[in-house]
């Protein structure tokens, strides 16, 4: 089967600073992948890859099939792959319902009716149709990021990606945002997450990874590799994180 | 679901702030129109006089900063998307303009537009032989439109440029990863948020373009400077001429900072 992410070789520099260092991964259709790792270890950098938000130096990304190297098929790609991120980004000066409708009207061109039907719909599934016309800063964190998520959804994508999505959220949101993510997991969406929630990786997730210095260190299904790993380095970085 | 929405969480029920008031600064106006209103009833020679003869240069004011404002709102935005521009020679063209444009005194622009740019266009009409660039001559208000926008521009895009990058980074990310282009996202994200952030800026611009419109009297408008100028010239009453063109322009002034309030508050995002 082939592939619906296909990363190879990827190589970034930040300056002087070698982000990543020729990572390779193969994600496929329905699989949830967890990338765990300290700061620093080049996961996010790894994610924003995958849509192009950061520029790579050397290797090569397809997507859907889609090589992502022209400006065009960049925005392709990115109409395929919806993004959650860790300070949500919602829009502040259009209504929870605009923000999760905009990108439909103008990117999907649907029309203002079935845009706000989809909208609505999504609403709901994540919890909150009572806030459709409140706008984002009256809301709570958990709030928001569940209508980032809405908004992520509202463009039909085929991928997931969530760039820490709870780290900035306060302890007692966590989990609505978490149950929306399983809820998606289980309905069979292609998740990549950067996250240490241990306990939805072991629910949802396929797959754990953990990088470490722009390079993938171990990888393995969550509960292996949070109970047994096999390299030393995974096991100094849970024997912190678990504590 | 939207029967479901508290009747407290609509748009419409945020208070009364979009809808029209008058704050106590309003007061400073309503004191500049009764003064001139005393002096034109207690005192019509030579207030009333003076009114009479310069009121047709409040129009040409008026005119003139409107029209080069609306110019200097459209091209201020391109010299300063190009200032944030990552294309190099995008950004460089702008960044040229802008520091030459910015280092002129707007007095010896607007010379440059009505006396020594005409000349230019003769010049190159006789060393190309057209007929049509020989006998160009300059017209005062649109050199004077043309030299107002091209300075006021200038700072115009410094003003976008603050208000474009004082929106977080992320929301543009958001935006592109939504796959909306470049343009969309200006459009629809990035500018209706850095318009709310630069909106008393703009504002005090826009105020400023029109006090330095009187400059343009000496490229032969007609605006109330100018035609003050010809009244005290004629009748050599110049407190009282000052005065009242002084007046006149606060009354425009005022009202225009009185208007940018108005907008800021209408404007202003809900949290």
């Amino acid at each position: 089967m082939e592939p619906i992410i296909h990363i190879e070789g990827i190589h970034k520099y930040f300056g002087h600073v070698h982000a990543l260092r020729g990572v390779s991964l193969d994600i496929y259709k329905g699989e949830v992948v967890v990338v765990i790792g300290p700061s620093g270890s080049g996961k996010s950098t790894l994610l924003r890859c995958i849509n192009r938000l950061e520029e790579f130096d050397k290797g090569q990304i397809v997507v859907d099939g889609i090589t992502l190297d022209s400006a065009e098929n960049i925005n392709v790609v990115r109409t395929e792959v919806g993004m959650v991120f860790q300070q949500f980004n919602l829009f502040p000066h259009l209504s929870v319902l605009e923000n999760v409708t905009l990108a439909q009207t103008v990117v999907r061109k649907r029309n203002p009716v079935e845009a706000k039907k989809t909208g609505m719909q999504l609403l709901e599934k994540v919890g909150i149709p009572e806030k459709a016309h409140v706008y984002p800063l009256q809301l709570s964190g958990g709030q928001q990021q569940r209508v980032a998520i809405a908004r992520a959804l509202a463009m039909n994508p085929k991928i997931m990606l969530f760039d820490e999505p709870t780290s900035a959220l306060d302890p007692e949101m966590i989990q609505e945002v978490l149950d929306v993510m399983t809820a998606l997991a289980k309905e069979g969406m292609t998740m990549v997450v950067v996250s240490h929630e241990m306990g939805f990786a072991r629910a949802a997730a396929n797959r754990a990874i953990l990088m470490d210095e722009g390079l993938i260190v171990e990888e393995a299904p969550p509960n292996v590799l949070f109970t047994n790993p096999t390299n030393e380095r995974t096991k100094l970085f849970l024997s912190k994180v678990l504590q | 679901m939207v029967s479901s929405i508290k009747p407290g969480e609509t748009k419409e029920n945020t208070g009364n702030k979009k809808s029209f008031y008058f704050d106590r600064w309003w007061l400073l106006l309503v004191a500049v129109i009764v003064i001139i209103i005393l002096l034109i009833t207690f005192k019509p020679d030579p207030f009333k006089r003076i009114l009479l003869f310069v009121s047709d240069g409040i129009g040409v004011t008026i005119y003139t900063t409107l029209v080069s404002f609306v110019l200097v709102l459209f091209f201020g935005l391109l010299a300063g998307l190009g200032r944030i521009s990552t294309n190099k020679i995008l950004n460089g063209a702008a960044t040229v303009y802008v520091e030459l444009v910015r280092g002129i005194p707007l007095l010896v622009q607007l010379m440059f537009w009505y006396f020594a740019f005409p000349s230019v266009i003769q010049g190159l009409g006789n060393f190309l032989s057209i007929e049509g660039l020989i006998k160009y001559r300059a017209n005062p208000i649109l050199m004077a439109i043309i030299g107002l926008t091209f300075c006021y521009a200038a700072y115009m895009s410094e003003v976008y440029r603050a208000g474009i990058q004082s929106i977080s980074k992320g929301q543009m990310e958001a935006a592109r990863s939504l796959g909306m282009n470049y343009f969309q996202s200006m459009r629809f994200i990035i500018l209706p948020q850095a318009i709310r952030v630069i909106l008393p800026p703009v504002g005090n611009e826009f105020i400023t373009l029109l006090k330095d419109s009187s400059l343009v009297s000496v490229v032969a408008v007609a605006d109330i400077t100018r035609r003050g100028r010809e009244f005290m010239a004629a009748n050599f009453i110049p407190i009282q001429t000052w005065v009242m063109v002084a007046l006149l322009y606060l009354v425009l002034t005022l009202f225009s900072a009185r208007i940018v309030t108005w907008i800021e508050r209408k404007t202003k995002l809900e949290r």
